[in-house]
This record gives structure tokens, sequence and C-alpha cells, in this order.
């Protein structure tokens, strides 16, 4: 057993590394009469680290807030870790327990403690005492950097420092997998790097993830796979070298253009 | 000259021609509504007869107590507190079933509000005001009360609901204002959890808390901070509001200065001073809260 087994991000050893914890099929998703997600079909295996891109309003976020339910899908099927997840299903928030979400705006509890916005969800959630959960909770903020301050109060911390704590509040849960809602596209410029510093990590570690982004370095540095979607459909699944590459659509060679652009 | 000096003064803004004039003007109406009084109207103020309403002295026990005015507004008080204290209960539930999923708990909370928002707050009184007294009150027991029980005959009971002997009097003001104030606190609650952000509905269901376990943790915590200052607000209206359950007997400050009013015939004394009593007590209160919630402003940060 070696030391990063004992690190609390360390995602424990799966049996099957390709069974897929993530099955989307058929998926179809309507706001009003407008068509946000059209026939998505695709899988994350345990471990696998999926990066998520296209323009804006082409579906990305929509698709995984699908899958621990924050948004509800007409059609098609999501499978979590072998569990059908259906739109007003009971025991949903189990499956959100697997499930852990970062969201571009951070979300955090602003009238909790920062220890407090950690500690709530095993407090209430597994039961845990709050000396136990407390002590997990400084063990992860010590992992992203941030433990000296879990007595301080959201407003107090930088946009990079809350987004780093989001994090951790989602590891609190021990989820299965973590899914990144654009999470450094509200951050200044100078903030970014700590927060991917961390998802990286987080990867090496073996996390399952699934991130919407656009930060390619990111990308190329941990992404197994690239989705790239436009116009509420997946147009394109490469490795992230030949995506950025070699784009093979037009569609796709059109976005990294304006991407590179400026 | 060095980012260190003290700052050179900005301009100040001076009392000009116009305030003059306008000053001028309202001294000039005060001094013809006096001389209105004093010289068209020819009548004989007399205010000692009215002041002895609000305290007395006691010629049995040898001290001051309280005359029919200052006991009035104690009623008052007393009716505004409980009256809030209830509505916040009403409001709470009625705004919270305001926003849930459940059709009926929408429908029941939504025919509240506009019932009570639609008619006349005096009308209302008069039809709940019948209905509970001659109906729900026997029913509960409340008219067959015992009022010289010690559970009632004592400095405490008689501290929070005033006279047992007009306990059941005092109930029906204070159930018909609650009800009728828990309408417009049911607004307030129901603003306050939609200020809420959809984003912390959605942290708390992304980590997998409950319902009920998001609203209690998350979303009241910080409602009831956004709340705090307009429920303030309600309960100095509803001690203005008070006033109306005069119609229906309750011996508040507004029914009582009608009754020193009718026996002395102090007819403008007694409602300039009920007036400047109900002022000194709805500023007073707007005043604390101005500053309670400066101070929770200063510490939230």
């Amino acid at each position: 057993m070696n030391d990063k087994t004992a690190s609390p991000l360390k995602v424990p050893e799966t049996k099957a590394k390709d069974k897929p914890i993530v099955e989307v099929s058929g998926l179809c998703k309507w706001f009003g009469d407008f068509c946000a997600l059209f026939d998505i079909n695709f899988s994350v295996n345990f471990g696998e680290k999926v990066v998520i891109c296209g323009p804006s309003g082409s579906g990305k976020s929509t698709l995984i807030r699908c899958l621990n339910q924050l948004e509800e899908h007409q059609l098609g099927t999501i499978r979590i870790d072998g569990r059908e997840v259906k739109p007003g299903m009971k025991g949903i928030e189990e499956i959100r327990r697997d499930v852990g979400m970062v969201f571009q705006s951070f979300n955090l509890f602003p009238h909790l403690s920062i220890l407090d916005n950690l500690t709530i969800g095993p407090i209430r959630n597994r039961g845990m005492s709050k000396s136990e959960a407390s002590e997990m909770a400084m063990e992860l903020l010590d992992r992203v950097h941030i433990s000296e301050q879990a007595n301080k109060y959201p407003m107090q911390l930088s946009g990079g420092q809350q987004q780093r704590v989001a994090i951790a509040r989602a590891l609190c849960m021990k989820p299965k997998i973590m899914l990144f809602d654009e999470p450094t596209s509200a951050l200044d410029p100078e903030m970014i790097s700590g927060v991917l510093d961390v998802m990286v990590e987080l990867a090496e570690d073996g996390m399952t993830m699934l991130c919407v982004t656009h930060e390619m370095g990111f990308a190329r540095q941990v992404g197994d796979r690239v989705i790239f979607m436009d116009d509420a459909e997946i147009v394109e699944t490469a490795d992230p070298e030949s995506f950025f590459n070699n784009p093979e659509t037009e569609r796709a060679k059109l976005f990294l253009s304006q991407l590179l652009s400026h | 000259m060095d980012r260190n000096s003290p700052p050179p003064p900005l301009p100040r803004r001076r009392v000009t021609l116009v305030d003059l004039v306008l000053i001028g003007l309202v001294i000039g109406m005060i001094v013809y509504a006096v001389y209105r009084v004093n010289d068209v109207l020819v009548y004989h103020w007399n205010w000692e007869r009215v002041l002895s309403f609000i305290i007395r002295f006691d010629e049995e026990s040898g001290r001051w107590v309280a005359n029919l005015l200052l006991q009035g507004m104690f009623t008052t008080l007393r009716l505004a507190v409980w009256a809030t204290i209830l509505a916040t209960i009403i409001g709470v539930i009625m705004g919270y079933w305001r926003r849930c999923n459940n059709l009926t708990l929408r429908i029941i909370s939504r025919t509240y509000v506009e019932l009570i928002r639609n008619i006349p707050p005096i009308v209302f009184i008069f039809i709940f005001y019948f209905f509970i007294s001659s109906q729900i009150f026997p029913l509960i027991g409340l008219s067959s009360l015992r009022y010289d029980s010690p559970y009632m005959d004592n400095d405490l009971f008689r501290f929070m609901f005033g006279n047992p002997r007009l306990f059941e009097n005092f109930i029906a003001g204070m159930i018909c204002l609650a009800v009728f104030e828990g309408a417009y606190i049911t607004e307030i609650v129901r603003a306050g959890i939609q200020s809420i952000g959809k984003g912390q509905w959605e942290a708390g269901r992304a980590i997998g808390l409950s319902h009920f376990n998001i609203l209690r943790d998350i979303i009241l915590p910080q409602a009831i901070r956004k709340i705090l200052p307009p429920l303030a607000g309600q309960f100095i209206t509803l001690i203005k509001d008070s006033a109306m359950v005069s119609l229906i007997s309750i011996q508040e400050l507004t029914f009582l200065a009608n009754e020193v009013a009718a026996t002395t015939t102090k007819v403008f004394e007694t409602w300039i001073l009920v007036g400047a009593m109900y002022f000194v007590l709805c500023y007073f209160f707007a005043y604390v809260f101005a500053k309670l919630e400066q101070r929770g402003a200063r510490a939230n940060r």
C-alpha cells in the first residue's frame, strides 16, 4: 500500500475498470418548445476523464445536469452505476450522493462557514457525527489547499478559493463520479490555475470526471476523451490530441478556430 | 501635497432661498391654524383633564397607576405582539405552501391571501368576529373559562394578556388581527423564499439533501434574514391596524380613547394625545428595528 491510497481524494479501487458508471442512450430534453438535447448516446467508464466542450447554448450544461436530475429529461434512459435515473423518481437523493457536482457560480451556502458548508452533507445524509465530519472536511480542505480558511464565510474568500471549497464540498459525499459545469468560467484569470491544479490532482488520484470546460490545456493533460457538442447533439468524440489538432467535422473546426482566435 | 495629508473638504450643501421660503410658508400655516383654533373656533382647551387619563394618583394605595389610556396602549401592544407571533406562524406555513409542489396546498394559500387582500379589513373583521365569537369560542370552551382561577388570576397572566376578565375579548381581537395580517406576512415570506437563488436549491440537491433539509438548513436561514426587516415593518403596521378592532369592542387604545372623549367631551385633546401615543409607540419600534438592522448588516460583513 503506497501513501497515495491514504489520500482523501483517492477513489476506492474499482474491481472492473471497464465497467461503465454513466450510460446514456437516446436522451432528449426540451425547454418548452426548445430542444436542448437530442438523441444523446454515450457512456463513461470508471476512472475515465471526459471533457465536454462546444459553443454556448449547445446543451453541455443541460446534459450533465440531467445526470443528477437537476434537469428532468423527457425521453431516453440514464443509468448511473447501473441504476436508472428517472424524472420524479423516489430515492434520487441516494444517486445524487454518488454524483458530486461543481457549479460555474460555486453556489456555496453563504450563511454557513466553510467547514459547515462541507460537513452539512455528511451530517444530514450519512448520519455522521459533527466531529467525524469535521475531521474529514479538514482533510479535504487541506487537499484543496485552503484549510486555513475553514472558519471563514464564503463571502470572505476569493472566487478561486470558493470554487476549491465547492470541490471539497462535493468530495465530502465520497462521490463515485464528479461533474464539473464550467468550473473556471466565472473566475478571474489569475484564479483559474489554482482550481485547475486541484482538478488535475483529483484526476491523478483516479476520480471519474465529466467536465464541461473550455480549458484546452486541462483537457489535453487529463482528458481521456473529448465530447464535442453543437446544437443539442454530440457531433464528435475523440481523444484530446486528435480533437484539438485534427478535428474531423466542420463545426468542430469552426468552434476551435473561434476559441483560438483570441 | 502627499497622499497621507487630510483630504480637502467637498463643497457643502447650503440653506438656499427656496428653503427659507418653504420654511416661512410652513410656519405661516401653523400660525394660521393656531389662530383659527383660538379665535374663531372658541374652544376651551383643558389638557389636564385628559392627561389624567394616562396616569392618575391612586389615593388608596398612595401611588401613581396607569389610567385608561395607558392601559389601552398596553393592550394595543399586547395585541400587536401576540398577533404578530401568530400571524408569522400563519405566514410561514402559508408562504411555504404558496411555493410548494402540492396543488391543493397552493390553492388553499392562494385563496387565503386573495380573499383577505381583496376585502376591506373592517368588513373582514366584522365577519370574522361574529363567526369566531359565536361559533368557535364556545366550541373550544374558551367562553366557559374560570377567570378567577389561579392559572389566570396572577401577575404573569396579567402581564402577558391583560385583565383575565377580558381574555376572551382579547383573544378574539388577536386572532382577527393575526389572520388578517397573516396574509401580508404570507407574501413577505413567499418573497423571502423566492429571493434565495435557484443555485442554493441546486447545490443542496447536488449533495443529496432532502427537500426538507434544504428548506430547513439552507433556504429558511437565509430567507429569514431577508424577511426580518419587512416583518418588523409589518409589526408597526399591525400596531396601527389594531385600532380597527375597537369596532368589535376590544378594549385597546382607540376604543378607550373613544370612551374618554365621550365622558370628558374633550375630543380634540383626547385624539391629539392618542395620536401622539401611537406615534411614540410606532416611532420607537421603527427606531429600534432600524438600529438592529444596522447592527445585523454589520455582523453579516
